[in-house]
């Protein structure tokens, strides 16, 4: 069959559209976006009528994801790796009630923060619900994993977690496909209560959950995905996990290795393949890009004889991406060095783009602020973090999707005057809409700004739910209509927003201020696509 | 054959669509491919870049080795020597010499240009001027991979059917604009390098 050249992320995507799935549930987030993305333009996906809209956040995509797998369906839900936290309540109870049809949630982490505010490893989350993970080394494998997943879903009546990293995500190569298969159809779970997480149900449900665990266990010894490959040299045996595996065969042209390596690619742990490679060898090295996850385990608590080696002894860096050079040189390869960067080289961090609406909404706040004094602002994740850096140095922090809102209301609960917040539109109906229900409840004395440019614009301009709705769904909290205010943000209407700003900021209560235009990206796509639409008709 | 290329540049200035263009030319050719590119923030105005290889051979990892890259493709001066830890100390490094200037402190011109000239082995030329000469101003960036083409190992017949294929759903003139940008880069090189 003829390759394909794929993203990693591009490639699950195929994966899952090749393995019948009936519908992708996600919010958009850095590494994962392109996985919806990419079912959402697919051919076959069209022509199927697959599920492939946006979710209004991770926790109501898992949702729908498992009431699709309830339904007998295959789901697949797609998350970056801070939006499993988000889905987290969700996520772990899915196990606990297990599946109908095949479900598959996908988790793209970000080791050394690319896009992120933490590198945390969702392989700890897989491990916390008990659930089969699977971790692709390459773009092929993503797709395998993504093609098998649901039928190991199905098999042992539980999720499965596929945790891939930024930069298998975001790195394109050649795939093979294989035949399309059919999707499921519309079926009841067997038992009418299997998903009732009443206490006695759910005391049941654990135990069957419990009992899994060692059929797991023999899933991952057969597993493909976990390969032992055998050596002569036993002074190191290595455990590479994922991606890692790609960086230790750069060091090995041609797959011929000097040491034991056992590859893994799913999980749990193969209990006699890692007994093997352990008892075989002097030393371990683990490779694994994320947090010490295996190394972790393989020590324990009492351990003290430095056998395992890996990111807890310094043999690799404690945080941060893992590539072929850091592999090296933990086995103690030299590595080439290339020349310095030259001192003349600056740094060029990103930036709001040029005619950005959030420019001209924290020009505007800048002023305001100047009468009321300084770290008031709360802000939230998106483009308008960017806000956080020169010139602006608007904005005092960003934490999670909807903080602003609710750490300016502590913030006032606290005494600070006035309490600011700063959150895009997108992020507000992911997460600030019950954090702004909180301060009418308590009629906080906050100003809420949501710098409303009608899509996501950090991840590359995706529909927003909100759109056109924003004025409603303030007021319809409970917010008051006149304190719901609505502003353009072009420079010749700053003395303007200004004005608005402080008004709002006097009183003494909750306040909206919409501040809406599209973003700059979004209305030159429009208008370029637009323009090309004329073209081709005149034709 | 194998090649291993650095891409780089400001986000928003397109080093993708090299990426593309070469990535069909390898497809043509049988090759094993790899390109790893960079999403999300930094796309905004920041410093980007992409690690391409080509290989006849399976390539095992998405990044190329620090000191192994075989060539640097920039199509913005002072990015291009910040991935110099990766070049090679065969390898060559072609850059655009039209800075992007969205930072206070961007240095001094005839200072980042005397830097790049000190290289060994590099090309630098003027592609936004080049592309306006032709009169396919917006086609800068294939007036750089053109002036990078006789680096990689790739017939150049290929790397003109990738711009087909890439473009070609923008309408033939699109198509021959970056087909003539191609040339006018590959020209500069032939004429320019020792």
């Amino acid at each position: 069959m003829e390759k394909i050249l794929l993203l990693g992320a591009e490639a699950i995507a195929q994966g899952a559209i090749d393995g019948g799935m009936s519908g992708i549930y996600a919010y958009p987030g850095t590494p994962s976006t392109e996985i919806t993305e990419y079912v959402q333009n697919n051919k076959t996906a069209i022509e199927r009528n697959l599920h492939r809209l946006w979710s209004a956040n991770e926790k109501t995509a898992m949702e729908a994801g498992l009431g699709m797998s309830y339904a007998g369906k295959r789901a697949m839900v797609c998350m970056k790796h801070v939006g499993l936290n988000v889905a987290a309540d969700a996520f772990i109870n899915s196990a606990i009630t297990g599946v109908n049809g095949g479900l598959i949630v996908t988790v793209a982490d970000d080791p050394s923060m690319h896009s992120s505010q933490n590198e945390q490893d969702s392989r700890f989350f897989g491990k916390f619900a008990m659930i089969p993970i699977f971790e692709p080394a390459n773009q092929q494998e993503a797709y395998e994993m993504a093609y098998e997943g649901f039928e190991l879903s199905e098999k042992l009546k539980v999720p499965v977690l596929l945790r891939i990293t930024t930069r298998l995500s975001h790195s394109r190569s050649g795939i093979e496909r294989r035949p399309l298969k059919p999707e499921n159809k519309l079926s009841y779970p067997e038992d009418p209560i299997q998903f009732v997480l009443l206490p006695a149900n759910a005391r049941k449900r654990y135990k069957g959950l419990l009992g899994l665990q060692s059929l797991m266990e023999q899933e991952s010894e057969r597993s493909s995905f976990n390969t032992y490959y055998p050596a002569r040299n036993k002074s190191i045996g290595i455990i590479a996990c994922g991606i890692s595996f790609n960086y230790l065969m750069e060091n090995f042209p041609d797959r011929i290795f000097p040491y034991p390596v056992l590859q893994i690619g799913q999980y749990p742990l193969p209990f006699t393949k890692i007994e093997k490679i352990v008892n075989e060898c002097e030393q371990i090295i683990v490779l694994e890009d994320g947090y010490p996850f295996v190394e972790e385990m393989l020590k324990g608590f009492l351990d003290r004889t430095n056998k395992i080696k890996g990111r807890l002894d310094g043999t690799i860096p404690r945080d941060g991406e893992l590539n072929p050079d850091l592999v090296a040189k933990a086995l103690g390869k030299k590595v080439k060095t290339g020349m310095k960067i030259p001192s003349i080289v600056t740094n060029r961090p990103p930036e709001l783009c040029a005619g950005c609406s959030h420019r001209d909404i924290y020009n505007a706040l800048n002023e305001t602020m100047k009468e009321f004094g300084k770290q008031k602002v709360f802000s939230d994740i998106g483009c308008y973090t960017l806000g956080a850096l020169p010139p602006w140095n608007s904005i005092n922090s960003c934490v999670d999707m909807g903080a602003s809102i609710t750490m300016a209301k502590g913030a006032a609960d606290a005494g600070v005057r006035p309490s600011i917040a700063v959150i895009g539109d997108s992020t507000f109906t992911h997460s600030g809409m019950t954090a702004l229900l909180d301060c009418v409840y308590e009629n906080s004395p906050v100003t809420v700004i949501i710098s409303d440019n009608a899509v996501a614009g950090m991840t590359g301009g995706q529909e927003s739910p909100a759109t056109g709705k924003l004025e409603e769904i303030c007021i319809g909290l409970g917010v008051k209509p006149e304190h719901v205010r609505v502003l353009t943000p072009l420079p010749k209407y700053h003395d303007e927003m200004v004005k608005v700003l402080c008004e709002e900021i006097m009183y003494d209560g909750v306040s909206v201020i919409i501040s809406r235009r599209e973003c700059i990206q979004t209305a030159s796509r429009t208008k370029r696509e637009q323009k090309a639409k004329t073209e081709e008709i005149a034709k | 054959m194998k090649s291993d290329i650095i891409l780089s540049g400001v986000g928003g200035q397109g080093i993708l669509s090299i990426a593309a263009v070469v990535g069909m030319a390898a497809l043509e050719n049988d090759l094993y491919l790899k390109q790893a590119e960079v999403h999300g923030m930094s796309q905004r105005g920041g410093a980007v870049q992409s690690h391409l290889r080509i290989s006849e051979k399976e390539i095992a990892s998405d990044l190329i080795p620090e000191g192994s890259a075989d060539i640097i493709i920039s199509v913005e001066p002072m990015e291009s020597l910040r991935y110099l830890p990766w070049l090679s100390e065969n390898g060559w490094l072609v850059t655009n010499s039209t800075p992007f200037v969205n930072i206070p402190n961007y240095p001094d011109m005839e200072k980042l240009l005397a830097e790049i000239e000190s290289l060994p082995r590099r090309i630098i030329l003027n592609a936004d001027e080049i592309a306006r000469q032709i009169k396919s101003p917006r086609s800068s960036n294939m007036v750089i991979l053109g002036a990078a083409s006789p680096f990689i190992d790739i017939p150049y017949k290929s790397l003109e059917n990738g711009i087909r294929k890439i473009f070609g759903r923008k309408g033939d003139k699109v198509v021959q604009l970056n087909i003539d940008a191609l040339k006018a880069g590959r020209d500069f090189s032939e004429t320019n390098k020792k």
